[in-house]
């Protein structure tokens, strides 16, 4: 793999050859965005080949953790340049800032940040190749046109494959993709076409595809435990145990560097075979220090969060109008206390990352969402050089932002480096469960009034979130000062208190949103219960005539396109019209994250025993004008519905003296396909450029949920996971 | 200890510990990579395998106990008819997102099919419901076990 990938120059020109092979390689400078490739070389951004029996090979730049832009990035390209379909083969680029800039899946930011970018790419390709061709006939350029993977000459009836024009093409200065006529959506014949992922074949007949398939020559194995205490160091192993059980080539202690996020301390197994090196870390007896940490519980947390201190406001975040005086002279005020726990990513492939040392050199093959963050880690944690690095972007199965984090890749170069080997590193399950950054756990104390006519008046939200001593929440722990319904009440007060708790947080999908949603959009349930009036009028009524608040890409809130996919998902899910049995109800909420406008409607039936069962789940989505696969996007929508859900249903990480109790999928559930919901999915177009689809369907389920089993039961469900128990009939 | 096994068709031989679990042996020993670990308690179905036709969780079920079992992997599971059949659903509808569950997915589907050709709804559910799906495509597994019994993909 990638022999001659060993520094930016050579790495390029392997890139560049192996591409080639007399075809057509088109090159493009990032940071001009379209500069021609004559631009300085050191920055090319390498896309495009066209092979001389006329297959395109086109590069995908970004991680695939099965948000499928191994596919849609692609489409983008293959459209705007009319290549055949049939005739794409996508190649994974590996990790180089350089040729491809920043390269990550995260934000749900893959297809907004490169919507016109590869659209240009793919434009200038169909240029050269209809310039190549205009020439070899003596006709104006102007007056040919592409079928795809042809050059099309219609007056004389001439026509050329692309392969065929592909050396002529290269040969040819390329245009200023600025100045090239983009498609009218009309014409694609790729973008907006189901299309299944170009991984498929591959991944249904088992082929290795993933971080865990890994193989090197020699490889060994190794297992790594960590303190069930975040961070505590190695009292003492009994090494000797584990290097005498069959198999185990090395044992050694990491006394770990740069915290959680780099190098934790902990011991390595290496062997033979992953099972030979458990069967030696079984014998480790490992002792751990001390650690303050130890004295960290959820039963802790709790007390913090509501016992003495629960009215004590660190800090006002915003305060428009005034409060105390709108609930003062409120019609009707209501208070409640919303709470959701730490949660897991969960990741079915656990992490796991290959890596060899040799010669002074680091390679690494890595299923990671982030692998330049990844490799500036590993060359400061290893004392090496980023340039004798390289990182292999691997799939990954599943992502969901734990692979954000690159703390299994550092391991693993570490112990490639100590056992003088390539190695695979791959984690337990429990391993996995216990060593995450997980979605931070919160709580909401709301105050809400409504005037005589059922209105908003007042809206407090006191916001009770972990973080540092000094006041900072922690990572993806806090909540934006803009945060719905601010700017859309006239008396908003949001008040933070941060609890000095030091369990590792991180994004976790739609971070923030996913948990800030169920607070909020059941809070607002409430009052528009205490309002009498119907949940979807209630909440049209809040986002009132407002257009966009706020400025588009900043704090952006677009209460039109909010009010549009509300709108839809009353009309398909028949809300209002539809006769609910007795315990049966349907529950509505939305959210904006991500660029995206979700609503969804919940409908569920909740046994006389509390025994939830999701009948159905309808979803309106806006994220523009253009749906660039819909096979793909219906996918990402059901699918963070469902984890919205199996979230809010089952999943609760808590702690006991310091350390996480769950380890496994039985401990720690998922949901199951007997548990999951249809999800009916319908998209909203607007004029507005498309944007991403890997989160922004998640934050609505958790609070459309369990607006349906208030609805159904007349409980409400205010703090999460959803408690069966408290729902039961009489 | 030496172990003599049948999979996918062919005879081969490994020399591992007893209680090694059939995946690692598959994995580790064998290179065969379809089976996918992802608890190693039987609980999330990435692993399954056929023995003798039967689905079996391969992360949980020590070599000794294969015994003379006929074990089949999502590598071979196409050269069966229904095999092949739910591959070509599953491909026609695109059913994985990260696909790391998905081999897991179709030795399942594979294995309800043979023993239940047309099954309705609540049998899909019950006979899928030990394989986890991290990325919840569970409509598309539906969908995809239906079709390639050949019955409308709405229930």
């Amino acid at each position: 793999m990638a022999d001659g990938a060993q520094t930016g120059a050579s790495r390029r020109e392997a890139i560049l050859l192996a591409a080639g092979g007399g075809g057509l390689v088109l090159g493009f400078s990032l940071a001009g965005k379209g500069e021609a490739a004559q631009a300085a070389p050191a920055r090319l951004n390498t896309y495009v080949t066209v092979k001389p029996d006329g297959w395109v090979e086109v590069v995908s730049k970004n991680p695939e953790v099965g948000q499928g832009v191994k596919t849609s990035m692609p489409m983008i390209i293959a459209e705007e340049m009319d290549a055949d379909w049939n005739k794409v083969r996508t190649l994974q680029a590996v990790s180089d800032p350089a040729l491809f800039g920043r390269q990550f899946a995260g934000g749900s930011l893959s297809i907004p940040l490169h919507w016109d970018e590869l659209r240009r790419v793919g434009a200038t390709a169909r240029a050269l190749l209809i310039a190549a061709a205009a020439k070899s006939w003596g006709v104006e350029a102007s007056a040919c046109t592409t079928e795809p993977g042809r050059v099309v000459h219609k007056a004389s009836g001439r026509s050329a494959d692309y392969g065929s024009l592909a050396s002529a093409a290269a040969a040819l200065p390329a245009p200023d993709p600025r100045t090239l006529k983009l498609k009218e959506p009309a014409d694609y014949r790729i973008v907006g076409r189901f299309t299944p992922q170009v991984d498929t074949p591959a991944i249904v007949t088992g082929k290795p595809l993933f971080g865990i398939d890994v193989v090197l020559p020699g490889m060994l194995f190794a297992t790594f435990e960590k303190a069930p205490v975040f961070g505590a160091g190695v009292e003492s192993a009994d090494l000797d145990a584990a290097r005498a059980m069959k198999g185990v080539r090395k044992a050694f202690v990491v006394e770990g560097s740069g915290g959680l996020e780099a190098l934790a301390p902990g011991v390595a197994v290496v062997a033979d075979s992953w099972w030979r090196a458990l069967k030696g870390r079984e014998k480790l007896n490992t002792r751990w220090k001390a650690s303050e940490a130890s004295q960290m519980s959820s039963r802790g947390f709790e007390e913090m969060a509501t016992g003495s201190a629960r009215f004590a406001t660190d800090k006002v975040v915003r305060h428009d109008g005034d409060v105390d005086a709108a609930l003062k002279s409120a019609a009707k005020t209501i208070e409640a206390e919303y709470a959701y726990p730490y949660i897991s990513h969960a990741n079915l492939e656990p992490q796991n990352c290959t890596a060899r040392f040799q010669n002074g050199k680091m390679e690494i093959w890595a299923p990671t969402q982030n692998p330049e963050p990844g490799r500036q880690l590993v060359a400061k944690t290893l004392g090496l050089k980023p340039e004798d690095i390289t990182v292999h972007i691997i799939r990954a199965g599943g992502g969901f932002g734990r692979r954000l984090s690159n703390e299994y890749m550092v391991e693993a170069a570490w112990i490639a480096r100590e056992a003088g080997a390539p190695v695979k590193l791959i984690w337990t399950r429990e391993d996995d469960m216990r060593h995450g950054f997980y979605r931070p756990a919160g709580w909401h104390r709301f105050k809400g009034g409504l005037d005589a006519q059922g209105r908003i008046v007042a809206w407090e939200d006191h916001f009770i979130t972990p973080g540092s001593a000094e006041g900072q929440p922690g990572r993806s722990a806090g909540m934006a000062a803009t945060e719905f319904p601010a700017r859309f009440t006239p008396n908003f007060r949001y008040n933070l208190s941060v609890l000095p708790i030091s369990v590792p947080t991180g994004p976790l999908r739609a971070p923030g949103s996913n948990a800030i949603s169920f607070a909020v959009q059941g809070f607002i349930d409430e009052l528009a219960h205490a309002a009498g009036a119907d949940p979807v009028d209630f909440r049209l009524k809040l986002l009132g005539d407002f257009g966009l608040v706020g400025t588009p890409g900043r704090d952006g809130y677009d209460a039109a396109r909010m009010r549009g996919v509300l709108n839809k998902v009353a009309e398909v899910s028949g809300w209002g019209r539809t006769k609910m049995a007795p315990r049966q109800g349907q529950g509505v909420a939305f959210h904006f994250s991500h660029m995206g406008y979700f609503a969804q409607v919940v409908q569920v039936r909740v046994a006389d025993d509390g025994q939830i069962k999701v009948e159905k789940v309808w979803v309106a989505g806006d994220v523009g004008r253009q749906i660039v696969n819909p096979s793909g996007a219906i996918q990402q929508v059901q699918g963070s519905v469902l984890d919205g859900l199996s979230g809010a249903l089952t999943q609760e990480i808590t702690l006991e003296n310091g350390a996480v109790v769950q380890g496994n999928f039985d401990s720690y559930r998922l949901m199951r396909i007997n548990e999951a919901p249809p999800v009916d999915v319908h998209f909203v177009l607007s004029d507005n450029p498309p944007t991403g689809l890997g989160e922004p369907a998640l934050p609505p389920a958790p609070p459309a949920l369990c607006n349906a089993i208030f609805a159904a039961t007349g409980k409400r469900v205010r703090r999460l996971p959803v408690d069966p128990a408290l729902l039961a009939a009489g | 200890m030496a172990y003599t096994l049948s999979v996918n068709g062919r005879t081969r031989r490994v020399d591992v510990e007893p209680d090694t679990p059939l995946l690692w042996v598959l994995r580790d020993t064998l290179g065969i990579l379809g089976p996918k670990f992802g608890c190693g308690i039987a609980q999330c179905g990435a692993c399954t395998v056929h023995i003798d036709g039967a689905p079996v969780r391969a992360c949980a079920l020590p070599i000794e106990a294969v015994g003379k079992g006929r074990v089949t992997t999502i590598e071979a599971i196409g050269d069966s008819e229904v095999g092949a059949r739910v591959q070509k659903a599953w491909s026609e509808l695109d059913v994985a997102q990260c696909g790391y569950c998905q081999p897991g997915q179709i030795m399942s589907a594979t294995a309800l099919l043979v023993a239940n050709p047309r099954p309705n709804a609540e049998e899909i559910d019950a006979a899928m419901a030990g394989n986890i799906c991290r990325c919840a495509t569970y409509n598309r597994i539906r969908a995809a076990v239906r079709r390639a019994s050949g019955q409308p993909e709405e229930a």
